[in-house]
């Protein structure tokens, strides 16, 4: 007889009416939303104060080319000593005092000569934005001094980029892999983000009837794979019941958030906004986004797709019934916490196979062997289709997965129901031999 | 087919241990058949084999005549010593739970629960969930769950543990009530008076093997001991016991009675006649009290396992 779909049903139902459960889906997104929204909250705060940088240029090299900007004023000082300048700008609460030396020729400048003085450490970007000028400042001079034209110099950059396109003519540019290997990290961590969540509560289902000792009563009237079958079908969907009402509930929280603080939440890295307009005068920006966009254009969309939800659902339905099979073997859940780790490490090892093999060669052995085994395949083979994979591949090393869930999901059913009968004794190795037999 | 269940030969073994040594038992069919044996005798062991829980590496099981098979799982109804529901469910939906896992389609599920709830006058409970019921009450709830799809087989392992002694009666001539209405009872317990008053057939386990078996009624006739339970009044008891320790093997009894009266066991050999012993003694004195002593499950069970 089969009841698969009574027990998913039961499963799934018991699972979305529990009280702890409901408050968990409705509480994580507001507290989730309230972290970014502080954070985001005290990271403004922080950068719209506007920063003084007093200047002692005792060199007279580099002055005039502090200009200041939106969230920085230059304060330039003349004619005082270090000490001077030092309780000066402590007086005026600078953020900061950058001191350079006089200097007796430009190739003799050194840490010794530029410092920067401050009340507390100075931020990165700073540092590095006041370095970016100075050498800039610096070499110019230089070159002046060797008699070179800069302009002539400036003229004379070439800048290169190498256009790709394979035999079929298919357009691709180097961004292309980042693109990649981006979607293969977001998959692995998706993921991964999953089975921590939801990977314990699958465990706990299966130890429900052992420690309700409802077991007999159960295991005498259903099969144990399919009861196994449909606890990780049942939870599964009730995580994906909540996953999904986490996603709307939070994408609808964030934007009432944004809307009323007026901060916009969706790009709070102010650090990372910096250092990009630092790096990149506009075209270049420009330049990059455009190549971007075509990176996007050249992944296989359809494909991925595609092979995103079933590498998904089996690499979690495969994770998920290790999980069913530790629950099977233990008695409590005090015994399966240590478990979870070990878990974790196929998928660990698969996201770093994926970052220093797949980019490099997305087809070499390594790649190529690690996205046929099932533990791996559901990273390393999302982060190989976007180079382009035969169907064949992506087709058997999906039966491999299914394949190897089914194994596992039997193998949790033998160890379940050997393991009721065992009575704390520790089954000796050819015992285990003999529950897979019968 | 008179019966019911057919176990031949089956032998379980749990690595080193031997769990079940070529055990063959017959249930008749309409019986009450008790189970009995010490603890670790193996009789879980062999109601998980008959439950299919647990395979049997040697051996056959019968039931009405078919190798059992999956398919006869709604045929047994099987309430375990190791009992529990599950906590956090609503007494009625885990019995439409369970009782549809047995094969039962939903709507028959609700009627058939709706009776029995009114039988067992527990109605109101139905959206209750079990952590808010007593012991007892999910005991109740077990027992009609176990019950609910008519089984040919029941299987109750230690029924009435838990129960207090106005709802082991109630479930007792529930049992009794199912039984007449055709199903056959398997019966696992410890409690002798029990089986004393239930049981048609039993057998006995002990360390894995079956060291008795048969009618009760039989077993019982096996174990007599010729032995007569005697009160009589007399002028000189000292005299008379002194008379009658000449002619039988004697010796001193203890029951309640109304006068001081003379109390003796008596036991006399196979080939000698009750009513010889009974005229002999109504010639001494005034007989009050004559009953012949018929071994109690307890002695059989007792002895027995000593014995082996």
């Amino acid at each position: 007889m089969n009841h698969l779909p009574l027990i998913i049903k039961r499963e799934y139902l018991t699972k979305v009416k529990n009280k702890s459960f409901i408050i968990m889906t409705i509480l994580s997104p507001i507290i989730m939303i309230a972290l970014i929204a502080i954070v985001a909250y005290l990271s403004q705060l922080n950068n719209d104060k506007v920063r003084t940088i007093s200047i002692l240029d005792e060199s007279g090299l580099v002055q005039g080319i502090f200009e200041n900007s939106e969230k920085t004023t230059y304060h330039i000082l003349e004619n005082m000593s270090l000490d001077e300048a030092k309780a000066l700008s402590r007086e005026a609460a600078s953020y900061g005092l950058l001191h350079i030396n006089k200097l007796d020729t430009i190739e003799a400048v050194s840490e010794e000569h530029i410092k920067f003085y401050s009340e507390e450490s100075p931020s990165l970007t700073l540092i590095s934005n006041l370095e970016s000028k100075l050498e800039k400042e610096l070499t110019n001079i230089k070159l002046k001094q060797q008699d070179i034209d800069i302009d002539l110099i400036n003229a004379s950059k070439v800048r290169i980029d190498i256009a790709q396109e394979s035999f079929e003519g298919e357009k691709s540019s180097k961004l292309d892999s980042f693109a990649k290997l981006g979607f293969g990290i977001a998959a692995g961590y998706l993921l991964f983000m999953f089975i921590i969540i939801y990977g314990n509560m699958i465990m706990r289902s299966v130890i429900e009837e052992k420690t309700s000792r409802i077991i007999e009563i159960i295991i005498s009237s259903v099969k144990p794979v399919q009861l196994m079958l449909g606890k990780i079908i049942g939870t599964s969907l009730a995580g994906i019941t909540q996953f999904i009402i986490w996603m709307i509930f939070g994408g609808l929280l964030m934007t009432i958030v944004s809307l009323v603080i007026g901060i916009n939440l969706f790009e709070t890295s102010v650090p990372q906004q910096e250092l990009m307009e630092l790096t990149s005068n506009g075209s270049d920006f420009n330049f990059y986004f455009e190549s971007f966009k075509t990176a996007l254009q050249n992944l296989p969309l359809m494909n991925l797709i595609f092979a995103f939800i079933l590498f998904f659902i089996c690499g979690y339905l495969l994770y998920s019934s290790l999980y069913a099979a530790i629950g099977a073997a233990v008695d409590n859940e005090t015994d399966t916490q240590q478990f979870l780790v070990p878990i974790m490490m196929p998928l660990i090892l698969a996201v770093y196979i994926g970052i220093f093999t797949v980019i490099e060669d997305p087809h070499g052995t390594v790649s190529t062997v690690f996205s046929f085994i099932p533990l791996t395949s559901p990273v390393v083979m999302l982060m190989r289709i976007p180079f382009g994979v035969p169907l064949w591949q992506q087709l058997v090393s999906l039966l491999i997965l299914i394949g190897t869930f089914m194994f596992t999901v039997w193998f949790a059913a033998k160890i379940y129901r050997v393991g009721i009968l065992m009575y704390g004794k520790k089954p000796s190795y050819k015992e285990l031999i003999k529950w897979i037999k019968y | 087919m008179n019966n019911l269940l057919e176990v031949n030969e089956v032998s379980k073994n749990f690595g080193d241990f031997k769990a079940l040594n070529k055990v063959s038992i017959t249930v008749p069919k309409g019986s009450i058949f008790g189970l009995l044996g010490p603890n670790g005798a193996g009789k879980t062991t062999l109601i998980r084999v008959i439950n299919q829980i647990t395979m049997p590496d040697g051996g056959k099981v019968h039931l009405d005549g078919e190798i059992l098979s999956p398919t006869h799982i709604k045929n047994i109804g099987y309430l375990p010593e190791e009992r529990g529901l599950y906590k956090s469910m609503k007494v009625g939906e885990q019995a439409l739970y369970l009782a549809q896992l047995k094969g039962l389609s939903k709507t028959e599920a609700k009627a058939r629960l709706k009776y029995w709830f009114e039988r067992l006058e527990i109605g109101g409970w139905w959206n209750k969930k079990i952590q808010e019921l007593s012991k007892g009450m999910a005991q109740k709830i077990q027992f009609v769950v176990t019950v609910l799809h008519r089984p040919k087989l029941l299987i109750f392992d230690e029924p009435f543990s838990g129960f207090d002694p106005i709802n082991a009666n109630l479930i007792k001539d529930e049992i009794l009530r199912l039984r007449e209405e055709g199903a056959t009872v398997i019966f696992s317990t410890h409690r002798m008076e029990s089986v004393e008053e239930l049981c048609d057939d039993i057998a006995l386990l002990h360390k894995s093997n079956k060291i008795l078996d048969g009618k009760l009624i039989d077993v019982k006739r096996q174990y007599k001991i010729n032995t007569y339970e005697v009160g009589i009044r007399a002028n000189n008891k000292a005299v008379l016991e002194q008379d009658l320790a000449a002619k039988f093997d004697i010796s001193a009894a203890n029951f309640k009675t109304l006068e001081d009266e003379l109390k003796l066991n008596i036991k006399l050999s196979e080939t000698d006649n009750p009513n010889d012993l009974l005229n002999y003694l109504t010639s001494k004195g005034a007989v009050s009290h004559f009953v012949e002593l018929i071994p109690s499950v307890n002695d059989i069970f007792i002895q027995t396992v000593k014995n082996n």
